[in-house]
């Protein structure tokens, strides 16, 4: 959307558009500047930060004068852990293979659920669905204790799939919400078309309404894969060593001191356990808010 | 035998009780239209035909057997909805094959169908288009088509024509009847116009208030109104119904001070009965007298010209009755003058049951 500006050559407006385009800049500088120093930091070598002989004067802000991925390099394949020193590249995998279990499972039942809620009515499914509400207050905190015993039970306590159930449990009650919001403005008659036309619970579900929920799919996916792939708490609670995801281990390796803190190394890692996130929002920011304001779908 | 039998239906919601004790037969190849004002039940008889609700009780027959306890899919039936409820991700081709593709027939068979109906609709050349990329009307063949692709042996039809402008509501509605006729196909037909009824039905059950007020032919509808609630919703402008009173020699109906002969189809009741006398518009006319037309006099309240003719309001004994004149009919505004008004088809209704009183 475009606001037209009546008369662009009017000195008011130039000026106008001045002084939003330098309040825009001044407000992207401002919040670029955390990265930028994380960038600048994770190029640069350890003389260079603590501004040695040859580096003085030099600030957080500066950029590298000898510009080097070895700080990348490290955090991926050799920085010390803990005990073992490969690198994050380990953990990173861990997360990958987490964060796609998870978010599939999460947001593949959450579109059943919604579609059920929303389309199918039956007995008790409004309490059905405010306890699916209610699941969406409940801090990660309160399900610790009560969770790892269930893991325990369910002999995955420590492994990667325990992970992945926890994180795809807390993330149904989102995704039902989302997806039942967006198929209640569906119209009826479409289920109705569809029942006449002969197709059953799941022709409907995946002939007719999935091909239109992309919207909504795209939303739920980088919630869900913003939610699963930052978390620490989950991570740092009931994942043992094999399966530890790339945030605990990011913060171990920060953690991890043996003399001088390697702040490039550290930059380097958050960085890289930063990018995916980037990358899907890149991908799909601009589905993102479309699908959030995106309403029925007329016929 | 009858094709469609609907025997004594009731559906309740919850604890309110929306449609009571619908009995309605038709043959095949009959094109019924159930009409009435918004909310008396209309789509939810529809919808317990086509089997997406249940019925509370009674039976639904068709051929005879019991369809009341199939699937929508078993019944062999199609339905248009009112918002065409196409399938949006697909193309006009992949919605018109859609029943086709569930009941399992091949790809060549169901191209095969798909193109026939298309040419029979004229809308081959939409078929690769998504139901975004057409306009009302086109969405409405579209909608059709499919239904048509099926060779159901009962058409279902909501309210088809209501999302569309005035003149398309028109030519879809020739184009509905043509279709009838010529594929002979069963039709049951909703809405709320009573000219959609008129023009297209082979029989109209009229319905109010969860139940149904009159079945029968246009004709019947139109010229024996079984009520007054009939009597006043079929036909445009409404029929007048005027408070009278029967005279003491039951030959006269007495209007204030006018008195009109009792019309010759009617039961007269007995003397000083309170009546409604119902007259159409059109029944009114200006000049010479004729044979069973009686002279009324009236005071000319408002005209209003739509064309070939002018809607003429008028006062009978300070009671308001609206007339059909052709254009140019001498009558001016605020002044008295005497209308003539054929009495061969008048009903009268008792004042307190609104019932016909037919000979
Ligand atoms: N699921 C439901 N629960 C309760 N009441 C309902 C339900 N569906 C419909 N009704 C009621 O049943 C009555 C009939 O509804 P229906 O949709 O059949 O009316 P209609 O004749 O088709 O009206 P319209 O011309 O407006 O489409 C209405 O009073 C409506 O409020
Ligand atoms: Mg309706």
């Amino acid at each position: 959307m475009s606001v037209e500006v009546t008369n662009p050559r009017s000195g008011r407006a130039i000026a106008n558009r001045i002084m939003v385009y330098t309040f825009l800049l001044l407000a992207a500088a401002l919040f670029l500047m955390p990265l930028a120093a994380m960038v600048f930091t994770s190029l640069k070598s350890m003389p260079e930060i603590t501004g040695a002989v040859g580096f003085e004067n030099n600030t957080i802000l500066t950029p590298p004068r000898a510009p080097t991925l070895e700080a990348w390099s490290t955090a991926w394949s050799s920085a010390c852990i803990a005990v073992a020193c490969d690198g994050l590249r380990v953990y990173f995998w861990n997360s990958i293979v987490m964060v796609v279990f998870a978010v599939t499972l999460s947001v593949g039942l959450g579109a059943v659920n919604g579609y059920i809620l929303a389309k199918w009515r039956f007995r008790g499914d409004n309490i059905i669905f405010g306890m699916l509400l209610f699941g969406c207050f409940i801090p990660f905190q309160i399900v610790l204790i009560p969770m790892a015993r269930l893991l325990g039970i369910l002999d995955m306590a420590g492994t990667l799939s325990g992970l992945i159930f926890v994180h795809m449990c807390y993330g149904i009650p989102f995704t039902t919400l989302f997806f039942r919001n967006f198929y209640v403005t569906i119209p009826d008659e479409l289920i109705k078309a569809g029942r006449i036309d002969g197709a059953g619970f799941w022709s409907i579900f995946l002939l007719i309404l999935v091909p239109v929920s992309w919207p909504i799919f795209v939303v739920s996916i980088i919630w869900q894969f913003t939610n699963v792939w930052n978390d620490f708490l989950f991570g740092a609670s009931f994942a043992g060593a094999d399966a530890r995801p790339l945030m605990v281990a990011l913060n171990n390796l920060v953690n991890t001191s043996t003399g001088t803190k390697a702040y490039n190394v550290d930059m380097a890692g958050a960085m890289i356990a930063a990018l995916p996130t980037i990358l899907v929002y890149v991908v799909g920011g601009r589905y993102f808010v479309r699908g959030l304001t995106s309403g029925a779908v007329k016929g | 035998m009858a094709q469609l039998t609907i025997d004594n239906v009731s559906k309740v919601f919850g604890s309110t009780s929306v449609l009571q004790d619908i009995s309605i037969e038709i043959d095949a190849g009959e094109f019924l239209v159930l009409v009435g004002p918004s909310g008396c039940g209309k789509s939810t008889l529809l919808n317990m035909v086509a089997g997406l609700l249940t019925i509370s009780g009674g039976q639904i027959r068709f051929d005879g057997d019991r369809i009341d306890n199939l699937e929508p899919k078993d019944r062999n039936i199609a339905m248009v909805f009112q918002s065409y409820a196409l399938y949006p991700a697909m193309s006009v081709e992949k919605n018109m094959a859609f029943p086709l593709r569930m009941a399992g027939f091949s790809k060549e068979d169901q191209t095969q169908k798909v193109q026939e109906v298309a040419d029979l609709l004229q809308i081959s050349h939409l078929l690769k288009r998504k139901p975004a990329a057409l306009s009302g009307g086109q969405r409405q063949r579209v909608a059709m088509g499919r239904a048509l692709v099926r060779d159901p042996k009962l058409f279902l039809f909501d309210e088809p024509l209501s999302n569309l402008d005035a003149k398309l509501r028109v030519d879809m509605r020739t184009e509905i009847k043509r279709l009838h006729q010529r594929l002979g196909t069963t039709i049951l037909y909703v809405t709320h116009d009573q000219v959609e009824a008129m023009t297209m039905a082979t029989r109209i059950a009229v319905m109010e208030g969860g139940i149904v007020q009159q079945f029968g032919t246009p004709a019947e509808i139109y010229d024996h109104p079984a009520n007054t609630f009939v009597a006043t919703f079929m036909g445009s402008p409404a029929m007048n119904l005027i408070d009278a009173v029967v005279s003491p020699d039951q030959q006269h109906l007495q209007i204030g001070a006018v008195n009109v002969p009792m019309p010759p189809g009617v039961k007269a009741p007995a003397a000083g009965t309170k009546v409604k006398l119902g007259l159409r518009p059109e029944w009114f006319g200006v000049g010479d007298k004729a044979e069973g037309t009686f002279d009324m006099p009236v005071r000319v309240d408002l005209i209003e010209p739509t064309g070939p003719d002018m809607y003429v309001s008028v006062k009978l004994d300070g009671q308001s009755v609206m007339t059909r004149l052709p254009a140019g009919s001498d009558v001016t505004q605020n002044s008295d003058c005497t209308l003539r008004v054929a009495l061969d088809k008048a009903p009268i209704f008792d004042a307190e049951t609104g019932l016909a009183l037919y000979a």
